[in-house]
């Protein structure tokens, strides 16, 4: 694909987000909060009512229509979804889960204790989220598999110098595709081929990338990637795993109950195939719907169209910020290029990122302050929390306009 | 921004910038407790030493927002050197001032530890306590904080060093057997 995508119209997209209407203390809603949740547009609220008032069933179950209306929807969602992120066998390789987080733990956890024991190596980084961490850790504790980490260099950026070292001997290599505090794209093409020359597995954690940049699982050639629905303008309780087919069909079921067995018996039980192996209980069917109707709209504005547009954005917001407070705004991550995405963590002056957001609170500005879930990083960053700007395709130059005249406020009221 | 001057009173801003009593008395023989509030990683350890019915010392450390660190500024100088009876005296007036809002949101529980960052759960006497009107005249200073329950989600900060002298004193007094 060497065509550049077209300019994306960011006041029609506005429009079909209900929620960027609303005020905020009199003031209209600027939302830079996409890295923790997305909105939803209309689309993606209006598929999910419509389900609920035509077609709930429960799934898998029923032989009455709208039962097989309902698992014609959900399993189309699994082919969409696959299809999206380049899954080259969608109705083996994707599983629903309940978001990323159970996504990671189902390989770490099945997977894991199938393949882990005392001495064995998984590689992480620094920069990982606790959902790719504490999983890990968890083993770590339970049966001694030691854990190595690919260092953070002074940019934000993996320190790759030591790659071969650290995953020499290692059976996996689990990495992020783009930092959910520093917003650096990792070069995770690049890795998963370094942890395949060493005889590791990769899994990424997609949770940021797959909202924001073309995500294609062949192309880089990762053996599991995880993602949430709700940070790509779908619903909360939707989750999913891709995993090599081959790879998921050796692997022992992660919950277990009804919907992931082929026979019960007093005494054993037999697993269904995945992916349905993987989904015990009734699933989130309607989110699946509104996860389906999220990636439509997606696909239709276009993944290169919205990383173009993120990709300006992120730059107008760095330059503002440098241009309108310089030092006194320190920039966490890379600055702005093809290797970072609109997640923009600061430290303004040595006002504390909760007062900070409470100032830009009354501005109507969502951002977030605290650790973002990645303590290990903020440690090596040397600071307890940053605020943290995040931006998404609804997103326009006047949200960062706003941004800046909150944090001027911020800059008088703190002196 | 009239509620933005409300919480950030020029009194907070100068205990946020001028901590008094910083720093930590060595334990024992002084009491030391640590208090964390992990939505925004504010953490406090409050050292307190206790004779003869009286708050002798007591000083703060550990870092956070303005208003958790200036809460814990402003509550060091209204207790230290103070008799048991008035100190608890001023916990209750200051909790009572701060459970206007916070007694609407509800018991929660983090990490399986009881939460002793309400109001409700670090006394008792928390029914008894919500028709009382705070005498803020009696507190001096500490009346600058009314403005934080106006943001209820704040509140936990302003609370987390008193959180943290209620458990110290109940502990002194108290010694677990």
């Amino acid at each position: 694909m060497t065509t550049r995508p077209g300019p994306l119209d960011v006041e029609v997209v506005r429009k079909d987000f209900p929620l960027l209407s609303r005020t905020v203390h009199g003031r209209p809603v600027v939302y830079l909060d996409s890295a923790s949740s997305s909105e939803q547009p209309r689309q993606v609220l209006a598929a999910m009512d419509h389900y609920y008032e035509t077609t709930h069933a429960n799934v898998h179950r029923g032989v009455y229509a709208m039962a097989e209306e309902a698992t014609r929807l959900y399993e189309l969602t699994r082919t969409k979804v696959g299809r999206f992120i380049g899954a080259t066998d969608p109705e083996r390789e994707i599983v629903f889960t309940k978001n990323a987080t159970e996504s990671l733990n189902l390989v770490a956890h099945s997977w894991g204790r199938t393949n882990l024991s005392s001495g064995d190596v998984v590689v992480l980084t620094e920069m990982e989220h606790h959902a790719n961490l504490v999983p890990w850790l968890m083993l770590a504790e339970e049966r001694g598999v030691e854990l190595r980490y690919i260092p953070v260099d002074g940019h934000g950026r993996l320190d790759l110098s030591d790659l071969d070292r650290l995953l020499d001997g290692a059976k996996l290599l689990g990495v992020t595709a783009m930092s959910n505090v520093l917003g650096t794209i990792t070069p995770l093409a690049e890795l998963a081929a370094a942890a395949h020359r060493a005889g590791a597995l990769v899994v990424a954690d997609g949770a940021q990338s797959v909202p924001h940049l073309p995500v294609d699982v062949a192309e880089l050639g990762v053996d599991f990637l995880a993602f949430s629905a709700h940070k790509a303008l779908g619903p909360t309780g939707i989750g999913v795993l891709f995993g090599r087919a081959d790879l998921l069909a050796a692997m022992p079921p992660f919950l277990g109950g009804g919907g992931m067995i082929l026979d019960v018996r007093l005494d054993r039980f037999l697993a269904a195939e995945p992916p349905h192996r993987f989904e015990a209980g009734t699933p989130p069917i309607a989110e699946a719907v509104g996860l389906s109707a999220a990636v439509d709209y997606l696909s239709a504005v276009g993944m290169p169209t919205i990383r173009a547009h993120e990709l300006e954005l992120t730059a107008y917001a760095l330059g503002q910020l440098q241009d309108h407070f310089g030092d006194d705004c320190r920039v966490f991550g890379p600055p702005a290029g093809t290797d970072r995405g609109g997640v923009i963590s600061i430290a303004f002056r040595d006002v504390h990122p909760h007062d900070l957001a409470q100032v830009l609170d009354q501005f109507a500005v969502c951002v977030r302050p605290g650790h973002h879930c990645a303590k290990p990083l903020m440690r090596k960053l040397g600071v307890p929390a940053t605020a943290r700007a995040s931006l998404a395709l609804y997103n326009d130059r006047h949200d960062v306009d706003v941004l800046i005249e909150g944090l001027t406020e911020a800059g008088r009221l703190f002196g | 921004m009239p509620d933005l001057e409300d919480l950030y009173r020029e009194i907070i801003l100068d205990h946020y910038r001028s901590p008094r009593n910083r720093g930590e008395l060595p334990a024992p023989p002084a009491h030391r407790v640590e208090g964390y509030n992990p939505l925004c990683g504010d953490e406090v350890i409050v050292t307190i030493e206790v004779a003869d019915g009286t708050l002798t010392d007591i000083k703060v450390a550990g870092q956070g927002c303005s208003i958790s660190q200036s809460s814990a500024s402003l509550m060091s100088g209204a207790v230290k050197g103070r008799p048991l009876d008035e100190v608890h005296r001023t916990i209750r007036t200051f909790k009572a001032m701060m459970s206007i809002h916070e007694a609407t949101l509800g018991d929660d529980v983090e990490d399986g530890e009881p939460d002793t960052t309400s109001p409700v759960a670090a006394n008792g006497h928390a029914a008894a306590e919500e028709t009382v009107v705070p005498d803020l005249e009696s507190i001096g200073e500490l009346a600058a904080l009314q403005g934080v329950v106006k943001f209820p989600v704040r509140i936990k900060c302003a609370t987390l060093s008193w959180n943290a002298l209620v458990q110290g004193l109940r502990e002194v007094e108290q010694p677990a057997t």
